[in-house]
């Protein structure tokens, strides 16, 4: 099994360096450069080259590569092309703001589509089966950002009873009850989208499991449909399910683009578009690679879970 | 003989695609609305509708008779809008498919054929880009081309091909060690007339419930590129552009959120049903396993 872990861990650096190579390329062929963000069409070339030097464009591409891989490593991710900012800090503020709305979001949406997705696997066929698959294939056709102007409509606009931008009103940064007003709308457009793919996911593996022979068996031997369903097929439906988690990793970081964007939640998704809008390829890079690299690690700890909590894999390793 | 079963398996199929459609009204629903909403994204040009007039005098009215949809912030129908716009949708998601069919089908042939390095190679690649958000990767992509429905066509068609590479090269592997490949193989027939003449039709059913898949996640794509701003540009416009317009007029004129994301969602739903109707005709036992 340690062989096995040790094997993963060992195919996921080079994908990492990979991902490096290939955003730093990606930018470096770029139409338009940091050097001509920083320069304007009146300054000598003297003027040009000494920025260039400045900031280390005058090298020779590698040099560029290893100096830009070495400051990430070190924590230092450069600075905006627009505002000059450095990226470390700023993310240091946005990055805790997305993880606030996307984790309890993403928790709840997968405890929900748990407990649906069985609830619809375990009555196959019947009413309650019917509904809940009518409401996950509905809402993976919902766009996530017309959900959430439903919602600005209705609590915002109409009921008036929620704000509709931003995580605090200003002079209310402390409190908890003005957070909690301006969270519940992200909250609910950010689990209602993560809900659908879930419970399809543990509705199809529930069924799956009914199916198998083991099923029969205890059935045959007389054991009624809540033990065959908690004692057994709960444990097998389980186990992929949990292993799953590894996939929220990457949503941590670019997992609320859109409503972020929606609601003008202070977090990396709104940074993220600005940068891209505003051609502030510094900040577009390291977010490129630190969401890679989300993807990557969470596909690794995916694996390794797995490893260690299902014995059949355990005995291949 | 042969034909008569051949006949015969196809009249099963259909038949299993009947119990599926008489068991699911919803489909069938979904379907017919899906029908109109391409026949009206055809026929736009051909009807009398201006999407680009504007009426001043006439802005932001209610729907009514002469404006079924009502009229936007500059006074144009928004009824033609909205024609146009699912028309724009469509058309980018269909062509989307189509590149990413392309190069999924090219791909996963070639590296299940080949195998050896060059599987190695497509393969790793196939990762690395699946290793990036979408979301990320297209509006990075996006910066490299000019704003357009040609550039927004080519982003999501670029990126959304690996899955299908995956499915085609696993079938790929299996039909390869089939007899009817060896033996072309042996008798001199190239590889890429067995490409051509074995291997596609052999996966064309995978690659059709692909299709479907890939149409409706273009669509989901599209218009959450356009409503954030990086998709289609004015005076172009598609659905999510149109919905991003109506965040601006929502408080008054409601129903221009409304529609757009309607049909959004009537569009997906309907590709998605008939991806699973496809998948019942192709391998009829799905159906036999979902019913008792």
């Amino acid at each position: 099994m340690a062989r096995y872990i040790l094997k993963r861990i060992l195919t996921a650096i080079p994908m990492v360096f990979l991902i490096t190579v290939l955003c730093f390329a990606l930018m470096h062929f770029a139409p338009y450069d940091a050097i001509d963000a920083m320069t304007t069409p009146k300054m000598s070339q003297e003027t040009i080259n000494l920025i260039k030097a400045k900031y280390g464009y005058d090298q020779p591409v590698y040099v560029q590569y290893i100096r830009w891989l070495d400051g990430i490593m070190n924590g230092n991710f450069g600075y905006s092309i627009v505002t000059k900012q450095s990226i470390a800090s700023d993310l240091a503020v946005r990055l805790p703001n997305t993880v606030k709305l996307v984790l309890p979001a993403y928790l709840t949406a997968y405890f929900l589509a748990v407990v649906l997705g069985l609830l619809a696997g375990a009555n196959k066929n019947k009413r309650t089966d019917k509904i809940i698959d009518a409401i996950s294939s509905v809402g993976i056709a919902v766009p996530s950002f017309w959900f959430a102007m439903l919602l600005i409509f209705a609590l915002g606009y109409k009921l008036k009873i929620l704000p509709i931008v931003g995580m605090h009103a200003v002079g209310k940064e402390s409190s908890i009850a003005d957070f909690l007003k301006h969270f519940i709308m992200p909250f609910l457009t950010l689990t209602v989208s993560f809900m659908p793919a879930n419970i399809k996911y543990v509705r199809s593996s529930t069924l799956t499991q009914f199916s198998e022979d083991y099923v029969m068996v205890q059935r045959a031997f007389g054991a009624t449909k809540s033990e065959i369903m908690f004692k057994h097929v709960c444990k097998n439906v389980l186990l992929p399910v949990v292993t799953r988690f590894g996939m929220a990793f990457r949503l941590l970081i670019t997992g609320s683009i859109i409503t972020e964007t929606v609601f003008s939640w202070p977090g990396v998704g709104p940074y993220f578009i600005k940068a891209i809008q505003g051609m502030d390829y510094p900040i577009v890079m390291i977010i490129l690679v630190l969401s890679s690299t989300m993807v990557i690690l969470g596909n690794l700890f995916s694996d390794i879970l797995y490893c260690l909590i299902d014995p059949r894999i355990k005995e291949m390793g | 003989m042969k034909k008569e079963k051949i006949n015969k398996d196809k009249s099963i199929r259909i038949s299993s695609v009947k119990l599926a459609l008489k068991h699911d009204k919803v489909a069938v629903v979904s379907l017919i609305l899906l029908g109109i909403i391409i026949l009206f994204a055809l026929l736009a040009p051909f009807l009398p509708m201006e999407p680009n007039a504007t009426d001043i005098a006439n802005r932001l009215k209610e729907p009514s008779f002469a404006h079924w949809f009502g009229t936007d912030e500059v006074g144009r129908d928004y009824f033609a809008r909205v024609i146009y716009g699912g028309r724009v949708s469509l058309i980018v998601a269909f062509l989307a498919m189509l590149t990413s069919l392309t190069i999924g089908v090219a791909a996963g042939t070639i590296a299940g054929l080949s195998g050896g390095i060059i599987d190695m190679v497509l393969m790793r690649f196939v990762d690395i880009l699946h290793s990036i958000p979408w979301m990320v990767l297209v509006t990075v992509v996006s910066i490299f081309l000019n704003p357009g429905i040609q550039s927004i066509i080519i982003v999501i068609g670029l990126f959304t091909w690996m899955e299908i590479a995956r499915l085609v090269r696993a079938e790929t592997l299996s039909l390869k060690e089939r007899e009817f490949i060896l033996y072309a193989g042996f008798s001199g027939v190239g590889t890429w007339k067995i490409i051509i003449s074995h291997i596609i039709p052999s996966v064309f059913p995978t690659i059709i419930v692909a299709a479907t898949t890939s149409i409706a996640d273009a669509i989901m794509m599209e218009s959450s590129l356009s409503f954030l701003g990086v998709g289609i540009q004015q005076p172009m416009s598609s659905w999510g552009s149109l919905l991003q317009n109506a965040q601006g007029t929502m408080q008054n004129s409601f129903h221009m959120a409304l529609i757009p994301g309607l049909l959004i969602i009537i569009t997906i739903f309907a590709f998605n049903k008939l991806g699973n109707l496809l998948r019942v005709y192709v391998e009829p036992k799905v159906m036999s396993g979902e019913k008792e």
